[in-house]
Order: structure tokens, then sequence, then C-alpha cells
């Protein structure tokens, strides 16, 4: 168990293409961090930095007290668990949980020990001959899982383990594994794109866009206090509506009705209000035109629009929408943003 | 099939076995001309059913030849055609798995150099550049060796090919997962790709033994001692007497000897064999 | 091309030396000479060598020697070609029909491509010997007097054959390989849109085949231009009158038996411009990629 710090981080291709740039993170031994992005955020490239697989070009990475930059893979003491699981096709799985030990010349009794007791905690004791081709998806995430175990790492890395697996079993996998990693106590990198699985497996986010850092914190600091607009529209599902919105004189105005009293300066702002906190109220200031309406069976998402920005509402009453339906929102709820930047308001 | 037409299934059917017979009918006439004495070819035509002499006549060329016609006993030419032909199928894999091994997985000066040096043997068959190959390997007193006999014929970019292809669809992850796991290149050469590659090689064996067997003009060219020859160069020396001696029985016996190994293994494994020759064509 | 790679610098000469080692003494040395030589002349004793530029080349336009073989090697590589494929064709065509016993059949029609092809050369020289052969045997029953001893068309023949019936099971192979590459689905919805058997291999079954019959075309080519020399040394030797000397025969001849380096070497030349030209149609056309 170690703690892992990034200070600066950054990647530059030798074409001068800018991966990654000014990635600070302290994770403390043990923490369970989850980088979390859309596709191409350079999310992945980080964890291979910390893996070794990729060159780091710009800053610092420390694994405990040791900067790695430049210590080859094996020699990094982490280990490390692929999307396609990378298992050996020719190998048992005894032989591929087994390969790193006997590669670091470990004593046959000793593999053999680690190996069961891998196969005791994963349940794959039944499968240790098999070839990786006769398992299931979930058995051979189990495998993957396995050799990482073995390894008695200082931190494991995760690169999407669970996107190849059907939607049931990620959901039944995803809770193996923070179990998993609670009980083991060892600092894991998770790597995703599915802010679900980002939520409910982190001790803290690290949301990534276009090779920065967007904001770091607990889920819940980033679900209720998104620091961009990116992030508010990243991370909870249905997204946050993010609408164009002005401040004068004491007031919000919305598509040109005032809808909550704003003590801040003046200016046009961009509001972030989530579906389930715009409310059916027929007294409500906002008017949203209906387009199309979801059914979730236990709440419904209303579409529509509101001004000329579209917008989702979530209702949990069954009474028929009308074409146009008023809405009310708290204060307390909405988020502001910078129009230009996107950037939190702060004391919103 | 689309639809049943009995009378097409019957034709299909023909023409097959009229191929099959087509395709054996040489070798079959080669066989039973093995089992005749030698004063069933002074006049007349060739038999078309099998004679008494078959043991005789093989076990004359296996053990003794035909001194006049310069064919020493077949055992001895025979054997020199295996160690060529397992010289030739092991040397090109070995040298070219390695070669394929170098230009996938790593990156160094003048790769792409190296890359085309063993691309353009692709351009150079051995019969195009005869004259200049066969000086070079008397200028280094390679003549009458069997070292003279295949390494000369052990470059190949069809191989190197092949296997740059098989490795290049071994997935990146397996490599990153045997880096974490300690590997370092020679390790990983042989505890992942060597294994992976286990069907390449063998479908590769089986035609790379093909082509070493029957090579012809040059052994022809670079053996003179007769402890050298291989049965396929042989052959030729023997044929040529057989206006004046027409030993036509131990010429076909000796044809038979000739075709027997390769034949064998393509028969064997066909599989492979298929699988071998597709492959070397991608 | 790899994401990742190992470091080392010097393994990889390492693991390339041996390839290169030979690629460099036993084909680029070689041809190398070959070049140099055809711009070179000797004298009759061997003794006295001058730069003569592109006489060599211009000496092999004026040969009608040379010119024969290239006619000849024409003609046999389109015959070779053209019966190997045509029969190769028909099997693989009645093997696609899904018959029962089509593995067997396999089988039984490609080991001759293990057969080596001095060996083929010799077993139908044998077939045709003039004197005993069954072959001529059964010519004189139709009034034909087989001499390929003597006769240019009758040897040209005769190689012709040898040739072409080793060459078969290759073929055979690729049509079948490139049949089953036709999804099935195709010919059964020609077959609902009424075209009978005939038809569908013309309008169907042949053009989706074209791919694999112009590699085919390549293949023999190459196939017959070099491979072929065993066929013609074992039993023709290029003759009677240089009717059976193909170009490859005529360099060896030259070279070997009329020491005329000069004159070999630029054969050899042209020889290597012929194989660049058909390994790069090769290249285009199954997009082979050689860029890595």
């Amino acid at each position: 168990m170690a703690a892992i710090t990034l200070d600066n981080v950054g990647k530059t291709y030798a074409g001068g293409t800018r991966a990654l740039s000014g990635m600070s993170i302290d994770i403390a031994p043990g923490e369970f961090v989850v980088l979390v992005g859309p596709s191409g955020c350079g999310k992945s490239t980080l964890l291979r930095m910390i893996a070794g697989l990729e060159t780091v070009t710009e800053g610092t990475i420390r694994i405990g007290e040791r900067v790695v930059n430049t210590v080859e893979p094996a020699d990094r003491n982490i280990a490390m668990v692929f999307q396609n699981y990378a298992l050996y096709p020719h190998m048992t799985v005894r032989q591929n949980l087994a390969y790193g030990l006997k590669n670091r010349g470990t004593p046959r009794d000793e593999i053999d020990r680690r190996v069961a007791e891998a196969a005791q905690i994963l349940e794959i004791g039944p499968y240790l001959d098999r070839k990786p081709r006769q398992l299931s998806g979930g058995q051979r995430q189990r495998v993957a899982m396995g050799r990482a175990i073995v390894r008695e790492p200082a931190a494991f890395l995760f690169d999407e383990p669970l996107s190849n697996l059907d939607a049931k079993l990620r959901v039944t996998m995803r809770s193996e594994i923070r179990q998993l990693q609670r009980r083991l106590g060892t600092t894991s990198v998770y790597v995703t794109h599915d802010q679900v699985e980002a939520m409910t497996l982190a001790d803290r986010l690290v949301v990534l866009n276009a090779g920065r850092i967007e904001q770091i914190g607990t889920p819940l600091q980033v679900y209720r206090h998104p620091a961009t607009t990116f992030v508010a529209g990243f991370i909870g599902a249905p997204a946050m509506n993010l609408l164009p919105a002005q401040i004068a004189d004491g007031q919000l105005h919305l598509a040109g009705a005032a809808v909550a009293p704003m003590t801040r300066a003046g200016g046009p702002v961009t509001l972030g209000i989530r579906p389930e906190d715009l409310r059916r109220d027929p007294a409500g200031p906002i008017r949203m035109r209906l387009r199309h309406v979801e059914e979730l069976g236990h709440a419904r998402l209303l579409h529509g629009q509101i001004g000329d920005s579209a917008a989702v509402c979530t209702v949990t009453d069954t009474a028929p929408p009308d074409p146009e339906i008023r809405l009310s929102i708290d204060p307390g709820q909405c988020h502001l943003f910078d129009a230009q930047t996107g950037a939190r308001l702060t004391g919103a | 099939m689309v639809e049943n037409r009995p009378l097409l299934t019957f034709l299909a059917h023909g023409a097959l076995i009229l191929g099959v017979i087509v395709v054996a009918f040489p070798v079959y006439l080669a066989l039973i001309a093995s089992t005749h004495p030698v004063s069933a070819f002074s006049s007349g035509v060739i038999p078309l059913l099998p004679g008494r002499e078959m043991a005789a006549n093989y076990a004359t060329m296996l053990g003794q030849g035909i001194s006049t016609a310069g064919a020493p006993p077949l055992w001895g030419l025979l054997g020199n055609s295996l160690v060529m032909a397992l010289a030739i199928a092991l040397g090109k894999i070995a040298i070219s798995i390695t070669s394929a091994f170098a230009i996938v997985y790593f990156r160094f000066p003048l790769r792409n150099l190296a890359f085309w040096a063993i691309f353009i043997t692709l351009m150079l068959p051995v019969e195009v550049r005869i004259v200049p190959t066969f000086k070079v390997v008397a200028d280094l007193g390679m003549l009458n060796s069997y070292a003279g006999l295949t390494i000369p014929l052990i470059a190949s970019a069809t191989a190197t090919f092949l296997f740059r292809q098989v490795f290049l669809t071994i997935p990146d992850e397996l490599l990153e997962a045997a880096r974490i796991d300690g590997a370092g290149p020679l390790r990983f050469f042989r505890d992942i790709l060597l294994p992976l590659s286990r069907t390449n090689i063998a479908a590769l064996f089986v035609i790379l033994f093909i082509y070493g067997w029957n090579q012809y003009l040059w052994p022809l060219l670079i053996t003179t001692d007769e402890r050298f020859y291989t049965i396929v160069a042989a052959i030729k020396r023997m044929a040529e007497t057989a206006d004046a001696e027409p030993y036509w029985n131990l010429i076909m016996a000796s044809a038979v000897l000739a075709m027997l190994p390769p034949v064998l293994v393509v028969i064997a494994m066909q599989r492979l064999f298929v699988k071998g020759l597709i492959e070397t064509e991608k | 091309m790899k994401r990742t790679i190992f470091g080392n610098q010097l393994l990889p000469w390492l693991l390339l030396a041996p390839q290169l080692a030979i690629t460099a003494v036993f084909f680029l040395w070689p041809a190398g000479q070959a070049v140099w030589q055809s711009f070179l002349r000797q004298d009759a004793f061997g003794l006295k060598t001058s730069f003569v530029g592109l006489t060599n080349y211009a000496a092999l336009l004026g040969d009608a020697k040379y010119l024969n073989a290239v006619q000849v090697t024409v003609v046999f590589s389109i015959a070779v070609a053209a019966l190997s494929m045509g029969v190769a064709l028909m099997l693989a065509l009645a093997v696609d029909r899904g018959l029962r016993g089509a593995r067997a059949y396999t089988t039984l029609l490609v080991w001759p491509y293990a057969v080596a092809p001095a060996v083929a050369g010799v077993m139908w020289w044998f077939l045709f010997n003039p004197t005993i052969g069954i072959l001529p045997y059964a010519l004189r029953a139709v009034g034909y007097d087989w001499n390929h001893g003597l006769q240019p068309r009758d040897a040209m023949t005769l190689v012709v054959i040898a040739a072409s019936w080793k060459q078969i099971s290759y073929n055979f192979l690729f049509f079948v390989a490139g049949l089953q590459a036709i999804p099935g689905s195709l010919r059964e919805a020609a077959a609902i849109d009424g075209a009978g058997p005939a038809r569908r291999f013309a309008t169907i079954t042949f053009p989706l085949l074209s791919p694999t019959t112009f590699f085919l075309l390549v293949v023999n080519v190459v196939y017959t231009m070099f491979d072929t020399f065993a066929v013609i040394h074992a039993t023709t030797q290029g003759g009677p009158m240089q009717s059976t000397t193909i170009l490859v025969y005529k360099v060896f001849d030259d070279g070997f038996l009329g020491l005329n380096l000069g004159a070999s070497g630029a054969q050899s030349v042209v020889l290597m411009g012929i194989v660049i030209v058909l390994t790069v149609v090769q290249f285009r056309f199954i997009e082979r990629r050689v860029e890595y």
C-alpha cells in the first residue's frame, strides 16, 4: 500500500501533440481514485503513465517516496487490470496468475500459496487448470483481478475493466471490486468513461476533459458542487440542464421571466439546474413547451424547451402533461456558471 | 447448395473423379513401372498392371544405385534430402521469426532499411542471379557441403512477413501485461510469442519442408561429390542415360521415393498445409 | 504498429543479423554482381574485361535466340496458366457444390503440390516416351506420330502438361477458398431472382471470384517463369531447336554452358525487372501493406 503523487505531470507526443498537462493529484495510501471523462480526455494515457507503459514528458510521478518516471513497469510494484483482460491465451489460469511471480523468482511454494489464496478470494479455484478461452466474461474478469492480487502490489491500476461485460454483470463486478479493494486496502486508480461506475466506486473522483483536470473531489462534492459546466453536464443522469440566464435587479431571469431572487452582481450567466430540481408548479414562473415524454416507470422525463434551449424535467406524478408546463425552482438548487468560461461562480 | 439438381451433382462427381484420375495417372504408371523387370521397357508399350519385381527394384535402388548412371545408393540421397529440407525449413523459420520480432517490437535507427533489405529478396529468385550466387558460394568454399546446400536458401521475406502479420494481430495488452509481470524482450519472445505462433510455425514448416525437399537447380549446381547429392537433383542424372540403357523400372522407383516424403507430409498434415499455403500468400 | 515496444537498441540488430547477413551475401551482392557484369565484356579467353556500357543489352535485342526465348516464355506462361487455372476452376466449382466426399476429393487433388517439378517432368517424359510411352502409343492409334525430341510443338506440349499438372492443386485450393468466401446468400438471392446455374456462375460467382483469378494469374506467371526451370531441365533441356528455351533457362545456359557472363548478366537484370514489376502488381492488387 503506497501513496501515488502526481506533480504537474504532462505528456507531449513526439509529433508535438499535447495529450495531458498540469496533472497534480495526491492519492493517499489505500485510497480508491477514479479517473473519469469522455473518450479521448487522456484518462487512459495518464493511467498508462503511472504504470510505466507511456513515457512522462513533464512533471514527476511518485509511488511511495520514489520518483518512478523512468522506472520499468515491472519495477514499479504495481499491477494492472486491462479492458480486454490481456490474459495469456496459451496458459492456464494457474499459469496466468503465477507468471509474474515466477519471473520475479518467487519460490515455488510461495507462488502456490498466493495463487491458492487469490483463487479462494475470487472463487476461481475450480477453473485454475482451464485456459482463458474456456471461461465466461465474468470469470476472465476475475482471473485478471487475480493476476493483480497475487502480486500483492503497492497499487492496482484498472483500465476500464468492466466495459466488456454485459450490463447486469457489470453491476455485480463493480461492487465486488469495491469490496475487494476495501478488504485488501490497496491503493487503486481506476479509469472509466461511465459516470455511474465512477460515482459508485470512488473515494475520490478526478474528472478529466481534453487533457486537463476539471475537478477533483468526493462523488458527492462533485455532484453537488460541479466546478465547471463540463462537470455539471458530465456527472449525473439525466444530465443537468444548462440554460443561458441573466441576473438583473436582484432576480435571476430565464427566458424573459424572473424565476428566483439572486443577490449577486448582474450580467449573463449559465444556469445549471438538475432535472429533478425543476418542480412542477401551476403558478411557477418558468414555461416549458413539451416535446416528448420518456416513461421510466418510477418517474417520467419530460423533454421540452425553455426559451430557445432544450431542457429536461423529472416528475413522479402521473398526471397527463399539458403542451405547456409551468415550473419553479429553489434558489438553493441553482448552480451558476460564468457564461464565457463555464467556471462555477462562487457564493451562488 | 441452392437447389437440388441431380444432373449437375452427377456431372460434378464425374468431373472430380476424372480430375482425380488425371492427377493420379502419371504417378500410377510410375508406380507400376517400378514393379517390373528392365526387360519390360525394351519394346512395345509401358505396362499398365503391376509386376513382381517391386521389392527387388527398390532394394537395388536403396542399396546399390545404378553406378553406370552415376546414381549412388538412394539411402544416402534420401538422407541428404532430409537434411536439406529440415535445415532449410527450420533455418528459414528461425531467422524469420527473430527478424519479425525485431521489426515489430523494437524501434531503432535504420529499421526501415532493414525491412526493405529483407523485402527485396522477394524480387531476387535464385534462378535470376544464379551465376554470381554460384560464384559467391564457390569463393566461400561452400561447394559440396551441407552449408552450401542450405544457407544460401534460408533468407525469407515471405516467412518474415507471415510472422510480422501474426505478431501484429497479437494484442498490445499482452505485451503490456507481460512487461508488468516482469518479462524482458527475450522472455516475452519465448513465453508468449513462440507459443502463440505455434500453429503458424507448424503450417509454415510443412510448406518450407516441401520447398526444401524439392530444390533442384541449386543442389544440381553446387554438388559434384555424390556424397552430397539430393534425390530430386539426382533423378535427372539417372534419366539422362535412360535412352542408352532404359532402366525405367529403377528410375521410376527413384521418382516414387523422391516424391513419397513430401507427399506423405501433405496428406498427413493437410489442414496445416492448406493453412500454410494460403497464409504465405496473404 | 505497436503501441508499446521494447527500448533496446542492440538486441534488434542481433535478432536481424542472420537474416541480413544471408540477404547481403547471397542475394544483394550477387544481384549487384549481375548488374555490374551486364556492363562488362570478356574476351574469348577470359583474360581481358572491359566496360561496354549498354552494349550487352543492345546485343540482347538484336539476338534472334533471345527474342525467341521471350516468345517461348510468353507462349509457355499463357498456356500453363490457362490450362492449370481452367482445370482447377472446374474442379473447384464441382467441390463447391457441397458434394458428399468433398474432403476426400480435395485430399486426392492437392497432393501433386508436393511433387518436385523435376520429378513431375521425368514422369511425364516417361509417359510421352516416343518408343514405349503410353501416350504416343494412344496417339499413334489416331494417326499422330508423337516425337518431342524432333517436333518443337510436341516438346512444348510436353512441358506445358508437366508444368500444369503440378500447378493444378495450388490453383484448386485458392479457387476453393475464393468460392467459399462468396456468401451463399448471394447465390440464393440470384436463384430466387430466377437465375439458373450457368447464369449464376456468369453473373455472380465469376465476377466475385475475379480477385482470386487475377491473383492466381500473377502467381502462375511467376511460377512458369521461374519455378519450371526444373521441368524443362529434366526433360527437353530447352530443345529441340530452342523451342522450349524459356528466359530463365537461357540465363543458365549462357552463364554456365556458354560462359558468357556479360550476356547472362544482362538477361538476369531484365528478369529482375520482370519480377519487380510482377511483385509490385501482386502487392498493389492484394493491398498487402508493405509499410508497417
